[in-house]
Order: structure tokens, then C-alpha cells, then sequence
């Protein structure tokens, strides 16, 4: 078993969505919260398999997409500090914020360096003692306790020069922020599969207890999305919305404590400024007053100057799931991989670049 | 960015293991999942491994879902006219 191929089996495919199709009587719209789930979806062309009643919209799962302007503004004015080495994940280097984006800096000189992990980073600092190296720390709860592991790490190395710049965001809050909102109407939520490994299913009782309806929490395979979109539907047609954890091979009820536990160790939960939802409480997580030297906007104040948003760019709407992609007027005519306006169109997990790669519902 | 790839562990040693993904052998930390053994599947997340792949429960779901497969493709068959 390589826990791949078992699950895109088409014949297990095939009876599920024969499922869903026997279940199904009235139209129910489902929101992926993930922007993996989001580029699955597209890859196998989910969408289009599913009968005419059962919808799904993508939500804000792209940590790229829904960082703040200001905050890449403040990332990019750090880039541009002398001696700064600015250590990143790839996909934030094309993202364009008020004034260019980190790709562009480093054109003209910054030094912003690409790196698989937080552990990269924590290399780059012992080897350029004399250099502070800046982790920008853009993720979900997936990615912040790598971070927490790295900032614990440099502690006990004793690490001087090692800092993080923590954007960090939390997804449940994000979620209850677009279901409060209302402008979109769902009748369940696709938990995020990764996400929800890390911070557990009991994370998402909120939704059916709060909100009635149901959320399953899903893996990344075609035949677990099918899975967790079969389960939705069984419970929104028999009125009984529950959390369905149908990834139950990586995903338990308490999640993963010795993450959840280093996690708490550093962070603290904070409001956070979210591209397309603006600010939603409890939904980020700054760094505590104990690790205060490891915090980069501590140690860089920097006020880059106002934010400008590139114009007619609809990327908040398509993050809060109002909107999709063909929507927007600069949808590949201007806004296209090879030359992104908004996140959305750069990301890997962003919502427009899956609908130009594998292309649109017909 | 939340990807997370199946991935076996080979050998560990303290904090960090060498696995194979896809047939290239790196180096990951365990930093989260210091629960892992060697011959077990992790989730590799950007170098940590953030949960270890139950088995039992990845062969309970196939089971259901051959079971449910095997029940569709009966009643494909009897639907069929001249079966």
C-alpha cells in the first residue's frame, strides 16, 4: 500500500459518485476551504462528474492568496533591508503587493532565498552568523508548528540572528468569518484534510452545531474527495448535519497534540488581517512575549507606506467564494500565469490558477 | 503549501529520519511525530512529518468502499437488459 493509488481508483470512483447521484434530490452547494482540495478538484474534474443538484465553490484555503497586502508590503520592505537575507516559500516570490514583489527585489538586490522548510532556514542563519535571516512565515495551522519547531530549535542553539515574520492564519475562524457573512450560500463545508491532522476534527463541531450544516473532512485523492462530498450529501438530505472524517487515516478527533502543544508554546492567537475577509478575530497567531526576539516585526519596525490594490483585481471576492474566477475582468485577458495581478492567479493552490490550468466548468 | 505526500520512513536517528519519496530518499524531522518507527508512512508537510498514516483505518475505508463498489457494479449488472 502507497495510500495514492488505492485512492484514485476509478471503480471506486465511479460507485461513488453513483451514490451521490441515487442520494441526491435537492441542490446543495459545498464550500473546499483548501486550496489543495481546490487544485484536485480541477486536476480530476470533480466538478463536472457530480450530477447538476451537488455544487461545489472554492473557499480561502490559499495562505499566498489571502495574506493581507500590507503584510507582503512590510515582507518586501524587510527584503530590502541591507544584510536582510529573506528565507521563503517559492510561492510567494511572484506576489505582487503595493510596490512589486519579492522576485523583484531580489532583481534588484535584495537577498530573498527560496526554502523547502523552516529547518533551511535555521542552516541559512548558522551559516551566515554575522547576517540576521528572516523566515516569513506565511501558512496555515499546517505550517505553524514547523515554524514553532524552528524558533524552539534556535533557542536551544542559541541562534542570534534567526527571526520569523508571523502571518500566520487560522482556518476554522476564517470559515465561521465567511459563513457569518452569508453572502454565499452553503450547505456544507469540505474540511481541510492537512489542516485538520494538525488541529482535529472536534475543530469543525462548531459548524453543524452553530451553523446546521454538516462538514466532512477530507483527504486529497479524487476518491476522498468523492468520499467526504457523498457523506455531505447523506447528511444534508437526512437533516442530520454532524463532522464526517472521512480521512480517518491521517486525521484524528484531538489532532496531532505534539504539534497543537508547540504551537501554544510560541504563538498566540491574535487578529489577523485577511485579503478579501479583512480583519477576523482570533484568527492568526503572533509570536508570545517569551520569544520576543524571534519576532521580525519586533525587531524591524518598518512602515512601508500605504497599500495600493491592483485594479479591478476581484481576488477577495473569489476568496470569500462570492465570486469565480471567469467573473473577474481581468480573468486571462491581463491576469494570467505569466503575468499575475492577483495571488490568486500565482499560487499553486490559488483558486484562478486551477481554473486556467485545468480549465472551467462547461 | 498544505500538501502533504505519503512518505516511508528508512532509517531514524534522534529527531530526524531519511525517507523515500517517490523513489528519492531525504531527510525529514520528527520533530511531531516522534510516535514514528521505521517501515511506517508519514505525511511529510515543507520537511516535518505531521502525522503518522494509520494503516488500519487507510484498509477499513478501502474495505468499505470495495464492498460498496462491488454492491454498484451488481446492480449495474442486473439492471442491464439480457444479463
Amino acid at each position: 500500500m502507497r495510500y495514492i493509488d488505492e485512492f484514485r481508483r476509478p471503480q471506486l470512483a465511479r460507485s461513488l459518485l453513483a451514490t451521490i447521484e441515487a442520494r441526491s434530490t435537492r441542490p446543495v452547494r459545498f464550500m473546499e476551504f483548501c486550496g489543495g482540495h481546490t487544485h484536485a478538484i480541477f486536476r480530476y474534474g470533480l466538478r463536472q462528474m457530480l450530477p447538476p443538484t451537488v455544487s461545489l465553490r472554492s473557499g480561502p484555503g490559499c495562505p499566498v492568496c489571502v495574506t493581507a497586502n500590507s503584510d507582503l508590503d512590510q515582507a518586501l520592505a524587510l527584503a530590502r533591508q541591507s544584510d536582510v537575507i529573506l528565507a521563503t516559500f517559492g510561492d510567494m516570490m511572484r506576489v505582487p503587493g503595493s510596490r512589486g514583489s519579492l522576485q523583484m527585489a531580489k532583481a534588484k538586490g535584495a537577498d530573498v532565498r527560496i526554502v523547502y522548510s523552516t529547518l533551511d532556514a535555521l542552516e541559512m542563519a548558522r551559516l551566515n552568523p554575522h547576517r540576521p535571516v528572516v523566515f516569513l512565515g506565511v501558512g496555515f495551522e499546517t505550517t505553524a508548528p514547523t515554524v514553532a519547531a524552528a524558533i524552539v530549535q534556535a533557542e536551544a542553539e542559541g541562534l542570534e540572528n534567526f527571526t520569523v515574520l508571523s502571518l500566520h492564519k487560522l482556518t476554522p475562524p476564517a470559515t465561521r468569518a465567511i459563513l457569518d457573512a452569508g453572502e454565499v450560500r452553503l450547505s456544507g463545508i469540505i474540511g481541510p484534510g492537512h489542516v485538520t491532522t494538525v488541529v482535529g476534527s472536534k475543530a469543525w463541531e462548531f459548524v453543524p452545531h452553530e451553523y446546521a450544516i454538516p462538514c466532512a473532512v477530507a483527504g486529497f485523492e479524487p476518491v476522498d474527495i468523492l468520499r467526504a462530498v457523498a457523506a455531505l450529501v447523506d447528511m444534508a438530505e437526512s437533516g442530520r448535519p454532524a463532522v464526517a472524517n472521512t480521512y480517518s487515516r491521517s486525521v484524528r478527533p484531538e489532532g496531532n497534540r505534539t504539534a497543537l502543544q508547540l504551537v501554544d508554546q510560541v504563538f498566540e492567537v491574535n487578529e489577523a488581517n485577511w485579503r478579501g475577509l479583512g480583519p477576523v478575530p482570533d484568527s492568526g497567531l503572533r509570536i508570545r512575549s517569551e520569544y520576543a526576539r524571534f519576532d521580525a516585526a519586533l525587531t524591524f519596525p518598518l512602515h512601508p507606506g500605504p497599500t495600493r490594490e491592483p485594479k479591478g483585481c476581484r481576488c477577495g471576492e473569489v476568496l470569500r467564494g462570492t465570486v469565480e474566477p471567469p467573473d473577474c475582468p481581468l480573468y486571462r485577458r491581463t491576469c494570467t500565469p505569466a503575468r499575475p495581478i492577483g495571488p490568486c492567479m500565482v499560487s499553486a493552490e490559488g483558486v484562478c490558477a486551477a481554473w486556467f490550468r485545468y480549465g472551467e466548468r462547461p | 503549501m498544505c500538501l502533504a505526500i505519503p512518505t516511508l520512513i528508512i532509517s531514524i536517528q534522534g529527531t530526524t529520519a531519511r525517507a523515500a519519496i517517490g523513489g528519492v530518499e531525504r531527510t525529514i524531522s520528527l520533530a511531531l511525530t516522534p510516535e514514528a518507527q521505521v517501515g511506517e508512512y508519514v505525511l511529510v508537510h515543507t520537511g516535518f512529518a505531521i502525522s503518522v498514516v494509520d494503516e488500519e483505518e487507510a484498509r477499513e475505508t478501502l474495505r468499505l468502499l470495495e464492498e460498496m463498489a462491488t454492491l454498484y457494479d451488481e446492480e449495474t449488472l442486473a439492471d442491464e437488459p439480457g444479463r
